[in-house]
């Protein structure tokens, strides 16, 4: 993976906008945008420079030097390394025009760094909380920012073992539980804030009422987040016109598990079993993200029977949450159970390889920095092979015989939750969601990294961008990866899986990396920030689950509201992703 | 089951062996208690995929009355908490808790829903369900395999087997009150705290005013 941006680009770009500065810091890259530039800056950067893809957005508290910052990075959905830039606000009073009119993509991203951060966005079209609830007390990644469970600033902590008796948090706080008031707070004054103001914007009135013989009225019912058909704690407020949808607002944090907070306070090393939980059916990509972001920062790279490992692993991974996804998506077409059932059978086989080679069956806590946990063990990699030669193709088949030209699914699903490729691209969708809509973007082509460029597959891509084309393309994609797992098996060398010592402290330099992959459900990126010290100073996950819920509402609209629940299915999110 | 229905104290003629059983109210009760218990679906994060995974056919514990899982907790008689409880999310948690009719249960599933888990130190994870509701068995496991869940169900069953209709709270003559909900403010708040946390935050400011910030001292 590069980020070498083109040096002929960059005069060009300084050529007209002269306020733009190069980012000198030691170990950045980029540009710093004056905030008041930042619009005319992107739209021009889309339009004549071809970075349509806004892929990530997210702050950064430099409390030392009393900044806020908000890094963007940029994508060619034809293909290349990427281009960030930043824009450097008060620490005091910070705001940032917004760019979500533009890109509708970096809206929910914008909400998530007022909510965690404290920017505010200028002109942000719906500008409230979104992983934590309207009233909570502060920003909580403001370094400044104590959670109630405070110890110290970074791992480990000292307080654990002093004089070899353990000390339990809770005993420090005065409620013996994870709670803290601010001061002079009175309880039996506060007027919850919750509801209204997720219904807020559902609730306006400026939709058209439509003129028919028959007088109707439109109403806003709730979807979630205890419903069956939610794949976990997701929300959805709909506005309904008879059946159809008429708006729809996904509402989310129900499993905000502070993730980055936590992240922040961990040592490098100790975020990998983190990551195992963001996305809990691909442990192993969301391993392979972290690492390729951490290893950038180091400037080392794994030897190549760990590459070898590792691709193994992702594509296996890969296999299993397409499986997964296929069979909760016929859950939510009403085939219940039965076709899961055949999906998690061959989830099983894969995750028996997976507990072999990592010691668990889902947070499989195996790739390290510079290699991987320890080698195959003995047996797995014919385990592998016959699974992928013989078995599992055959399966993908039968479940191909069974669903695809089955008549209830092909009428639920044909032309259903159309996603046209401007809209998913503006939405910055990715992954199957991306390619099923007609854009054959795929990071493992259009960036690779590790040692994707050495084996051959075609970057699936259906044209349509309904429900089927989604189903179709996954089953597309399990066949790419059962061809690269084919070349895997063919090529793997032998040799260590560890370039040098392994290691409990890592030693990070100063500076900022952005690593992505293209995992199951999208491109998954960690951006990290190293200030030398043994703890990252800023760790953020650009979520695909996350992200590919912008486009949920423009996907809804104008079908039934029986259809939701299957487009929601399509479009295949985990909640500790989306919420991390 | 017949002969230990049998092996009893009482005098059954040999005509009648084998055609009559005699027991106890209470193992009757219990016996077709234990052995349909339907879960409430209700998966919050990983280890919900780990009880789906044991509903599957591996290791499917249909074979203890449990697959019949239903969407709504007026139909269920087991809670499993199957992952991270956020503060978010415990006021629905606890609403679910309350519309579930009696007898009910509650399992605390893998490490978060036990303790907090890994998530613990996080500053809107709740360390443990069992701070705002009963839980009868914990089953630790970050996720627990499918076989720890199938061990925790067995336990509940176990527990299902030592209670007596005499004495168990839903035939108790007393009003059961329902879970006060707790109510999202500036941090999560339990109802029934409110005079502490007054008397906290009050204390808090004059501590406040006795210490000046340590940069100006």
């Amino acid at each position: 993976m590069s980020e070498e941006v083109l040096v002929e680009e960059k005069t060009e770009l300084e050529e007209r906008f002269p306020e733009i500065a190069r980012d000198q810091r030691n170990g950045y890259e980029g540009f710093i945008v004056p905030a008041d530039k930042l619009i005319d800056f992107a739209v021009t950067l889309r339009d004549e420079f071809g970075y349509d893809f806004l892929s990530s957005v997210t702050g950064v508290d430099y409390m030392p030097e009393d900044k806020l910052e908000v890094v963007y990075h940029a994508y060619q959905t034809t293909g290349g390394p990427g281009f960030v830039y930043k824009v450097q606000v008060d620490r005091e009073n910070p705001v940032v025009p917004s760019l979500s009119n533009e890109f509708p993509g970096a809206e929910l991203q914008e909400r998530e760094a007022w909510d965690l951060m404290g920017i505010r966005f200028e002109n942000h079209p719906n500008h409230k909380r979104v992983l934590t609830w309207e009233g909570f007390e502060g920003h909580p990644l403001r370094k400044d920012w104590q959670e109630p469970f405070f110890e110290e600033e970074g791992k480990p902590f000292k307080s654990r073992w002093p004089g070899g008796e353990v000390i339990r948090i809770e005993d420090n706080n005065p409620f013996r539980k994870n709670v803290d008031y601010p001061q002079g707070f009175d309880p039996g004054k506060w007027q919850e804030a919750g509801q209204a103001v997720v219904y807020e914007n559902v609730v306006r009135l400026d939709h058209p009422v439509s003129e028919t013989a028959i007088s109707t009225d439109q109403i806003v019912v709730n979807l979630g987040p205890q419903h069956p058909s939610t794949h976990g704690v997701f929300r959805m407020v709909v506005r309904l016109e008879g059946e159809t949808v008429v708006d729809l607002e996904p509402v989310m944090g129900y499993l905000h598990r502070n993730h980055e907070k936590i992240g922040e306070r961990n040592t490098f090393l100790m975020n990998i079993p983190f990551t195992d939980r963001l996305d809990y059916f691909n442990s192993m990509s969301n391993n392979f993200g972290y690492v390729l972001a951490v290893e950038k920062l180091m400037g080392t790279k794994p030897p190549e029977r760990a590459e070898y490992i590792r691709v193994m692993m992702a594509e296996l991974t890969r296999i299993v949450n397409h499986l997964a996804a296929i069979g909760f998506l016929l859950n939510d077409l009403g085939a219940f159970f039965t076709p899961l059932l055949y999906a998690f059978e061959e989830r099983e086989m894969i995750l028996d390889i997976f507990e072999a080679v990592s010691g668990s069956r889902m947070m499989c806590n195996y790739y390290r920095f510079a290699g991987v946990a320890r080698d195959l063990p003995e047996g797995v990699f014919d385990q592998v092979k016959r699974f992928v030669h013989d078995r599992l193709p055959r399966k993908i088949d039968e479940l191909d015989t069974f669903l695809t030209n089955n008549e209830i699914i092909r009428t639920r699903t044909i032309g259903i939750g159309v996603l046209t490729a401007e809209d998913a691209i503006t939405h910055s969708a990715a992954g199957p969601v991306l390619r099923a809509s007609g854009v054959p973007y795929d990071v493992r082509r259009a960036d690779p990294y590790g040692i994707y460029d050495r084996f051959e597959f075609d970057v699936a891509v259906r044209y349509h961008g309904d429900i089927y084309d989604r189903y179709l393309l996954r089953l597309d994609e399990i066949r790419q990866s059962i061809r690269i797992l084919e070349q895997v098996i063919r090529d793997m060398p032998e040799g260590p899986v560890q370039e040098g010592k392994p290691q409990y402290q890592v030693r990070v330099p100063a500076g900022e990396a952005y690593g992505r992959v293209e995992g199951p459900k999208g491109e998954l990126g960690f951006y990290v920030v190293s200030n030398g010290k043994p703890n990252p100073w800023r760790y953020h996950v650009r979520a695909p689950s996350f992200i590919n819920l912008t486009p949920l509402g423009v996907m809804c609209k104008n079908y039934k509201i029986a259809d939701v629940v299957s487009i929601l299915g399509s479009i295949d999110i985990v909640l500790g992703e989306t919420d991390r | 089951m017949t002969e230990e229905f049998n092996s009893t104290e009482y005098d059954i003629p040999p005509e009648m062996e084998g055609q009559v059983a005699i027991t106890t109210l209470d193992k009757v009760y219990n016996w077709s208690r234990r052995n349909s218990i339907w879960p409430m679906m209700f998966g919050l994060a990983c280890c919900g995929i780990e009880m789906i995974c044991a509903a599957t056919s591996r290791f499917d514990f249909s074979r203890f009355g449990m697959e019949v899982m239903r969407p709504s907790p007026r139909q269920s008689d087991l809670m499993i908490v199957s992952g991270t409880v956020t503060k978010k999310m415990i006021p629905q948690i606890v609403r679910l808790y309350n519309q579930m009719p009696e007898p009910k249960y509650v399992l605390a599933m893998g490490a978060c829903a036990s303790g907090g888990g890994p998530f613990k130190e996080g500053y809107s994870v709740v360390d443990g369900v069992d701070k705002f509701i009963p839980v009868d068995v914990y089953v630790p496991g970050c996720p627990p395999t499918p076989q720890a869940l199938l061990h925790g169900l067995i336990t509940l069953q176990k527990k299902i087997d030592q209670q007596s209709i005499k004495n168990v709270r839903w035939y108790s003559k007393e009003q059961l009150d329902p879970v006060p909900i707790p109510v999202l403010g500036p941090d999560l708040m339990d109802v029934r705290e409110y005079e502490l946390i007054k008397q906290y935050t009050s204390e808090k400011m004059v501590e406040e005013q006795e210490e000046p910030e340590p940069e100006q001292a």
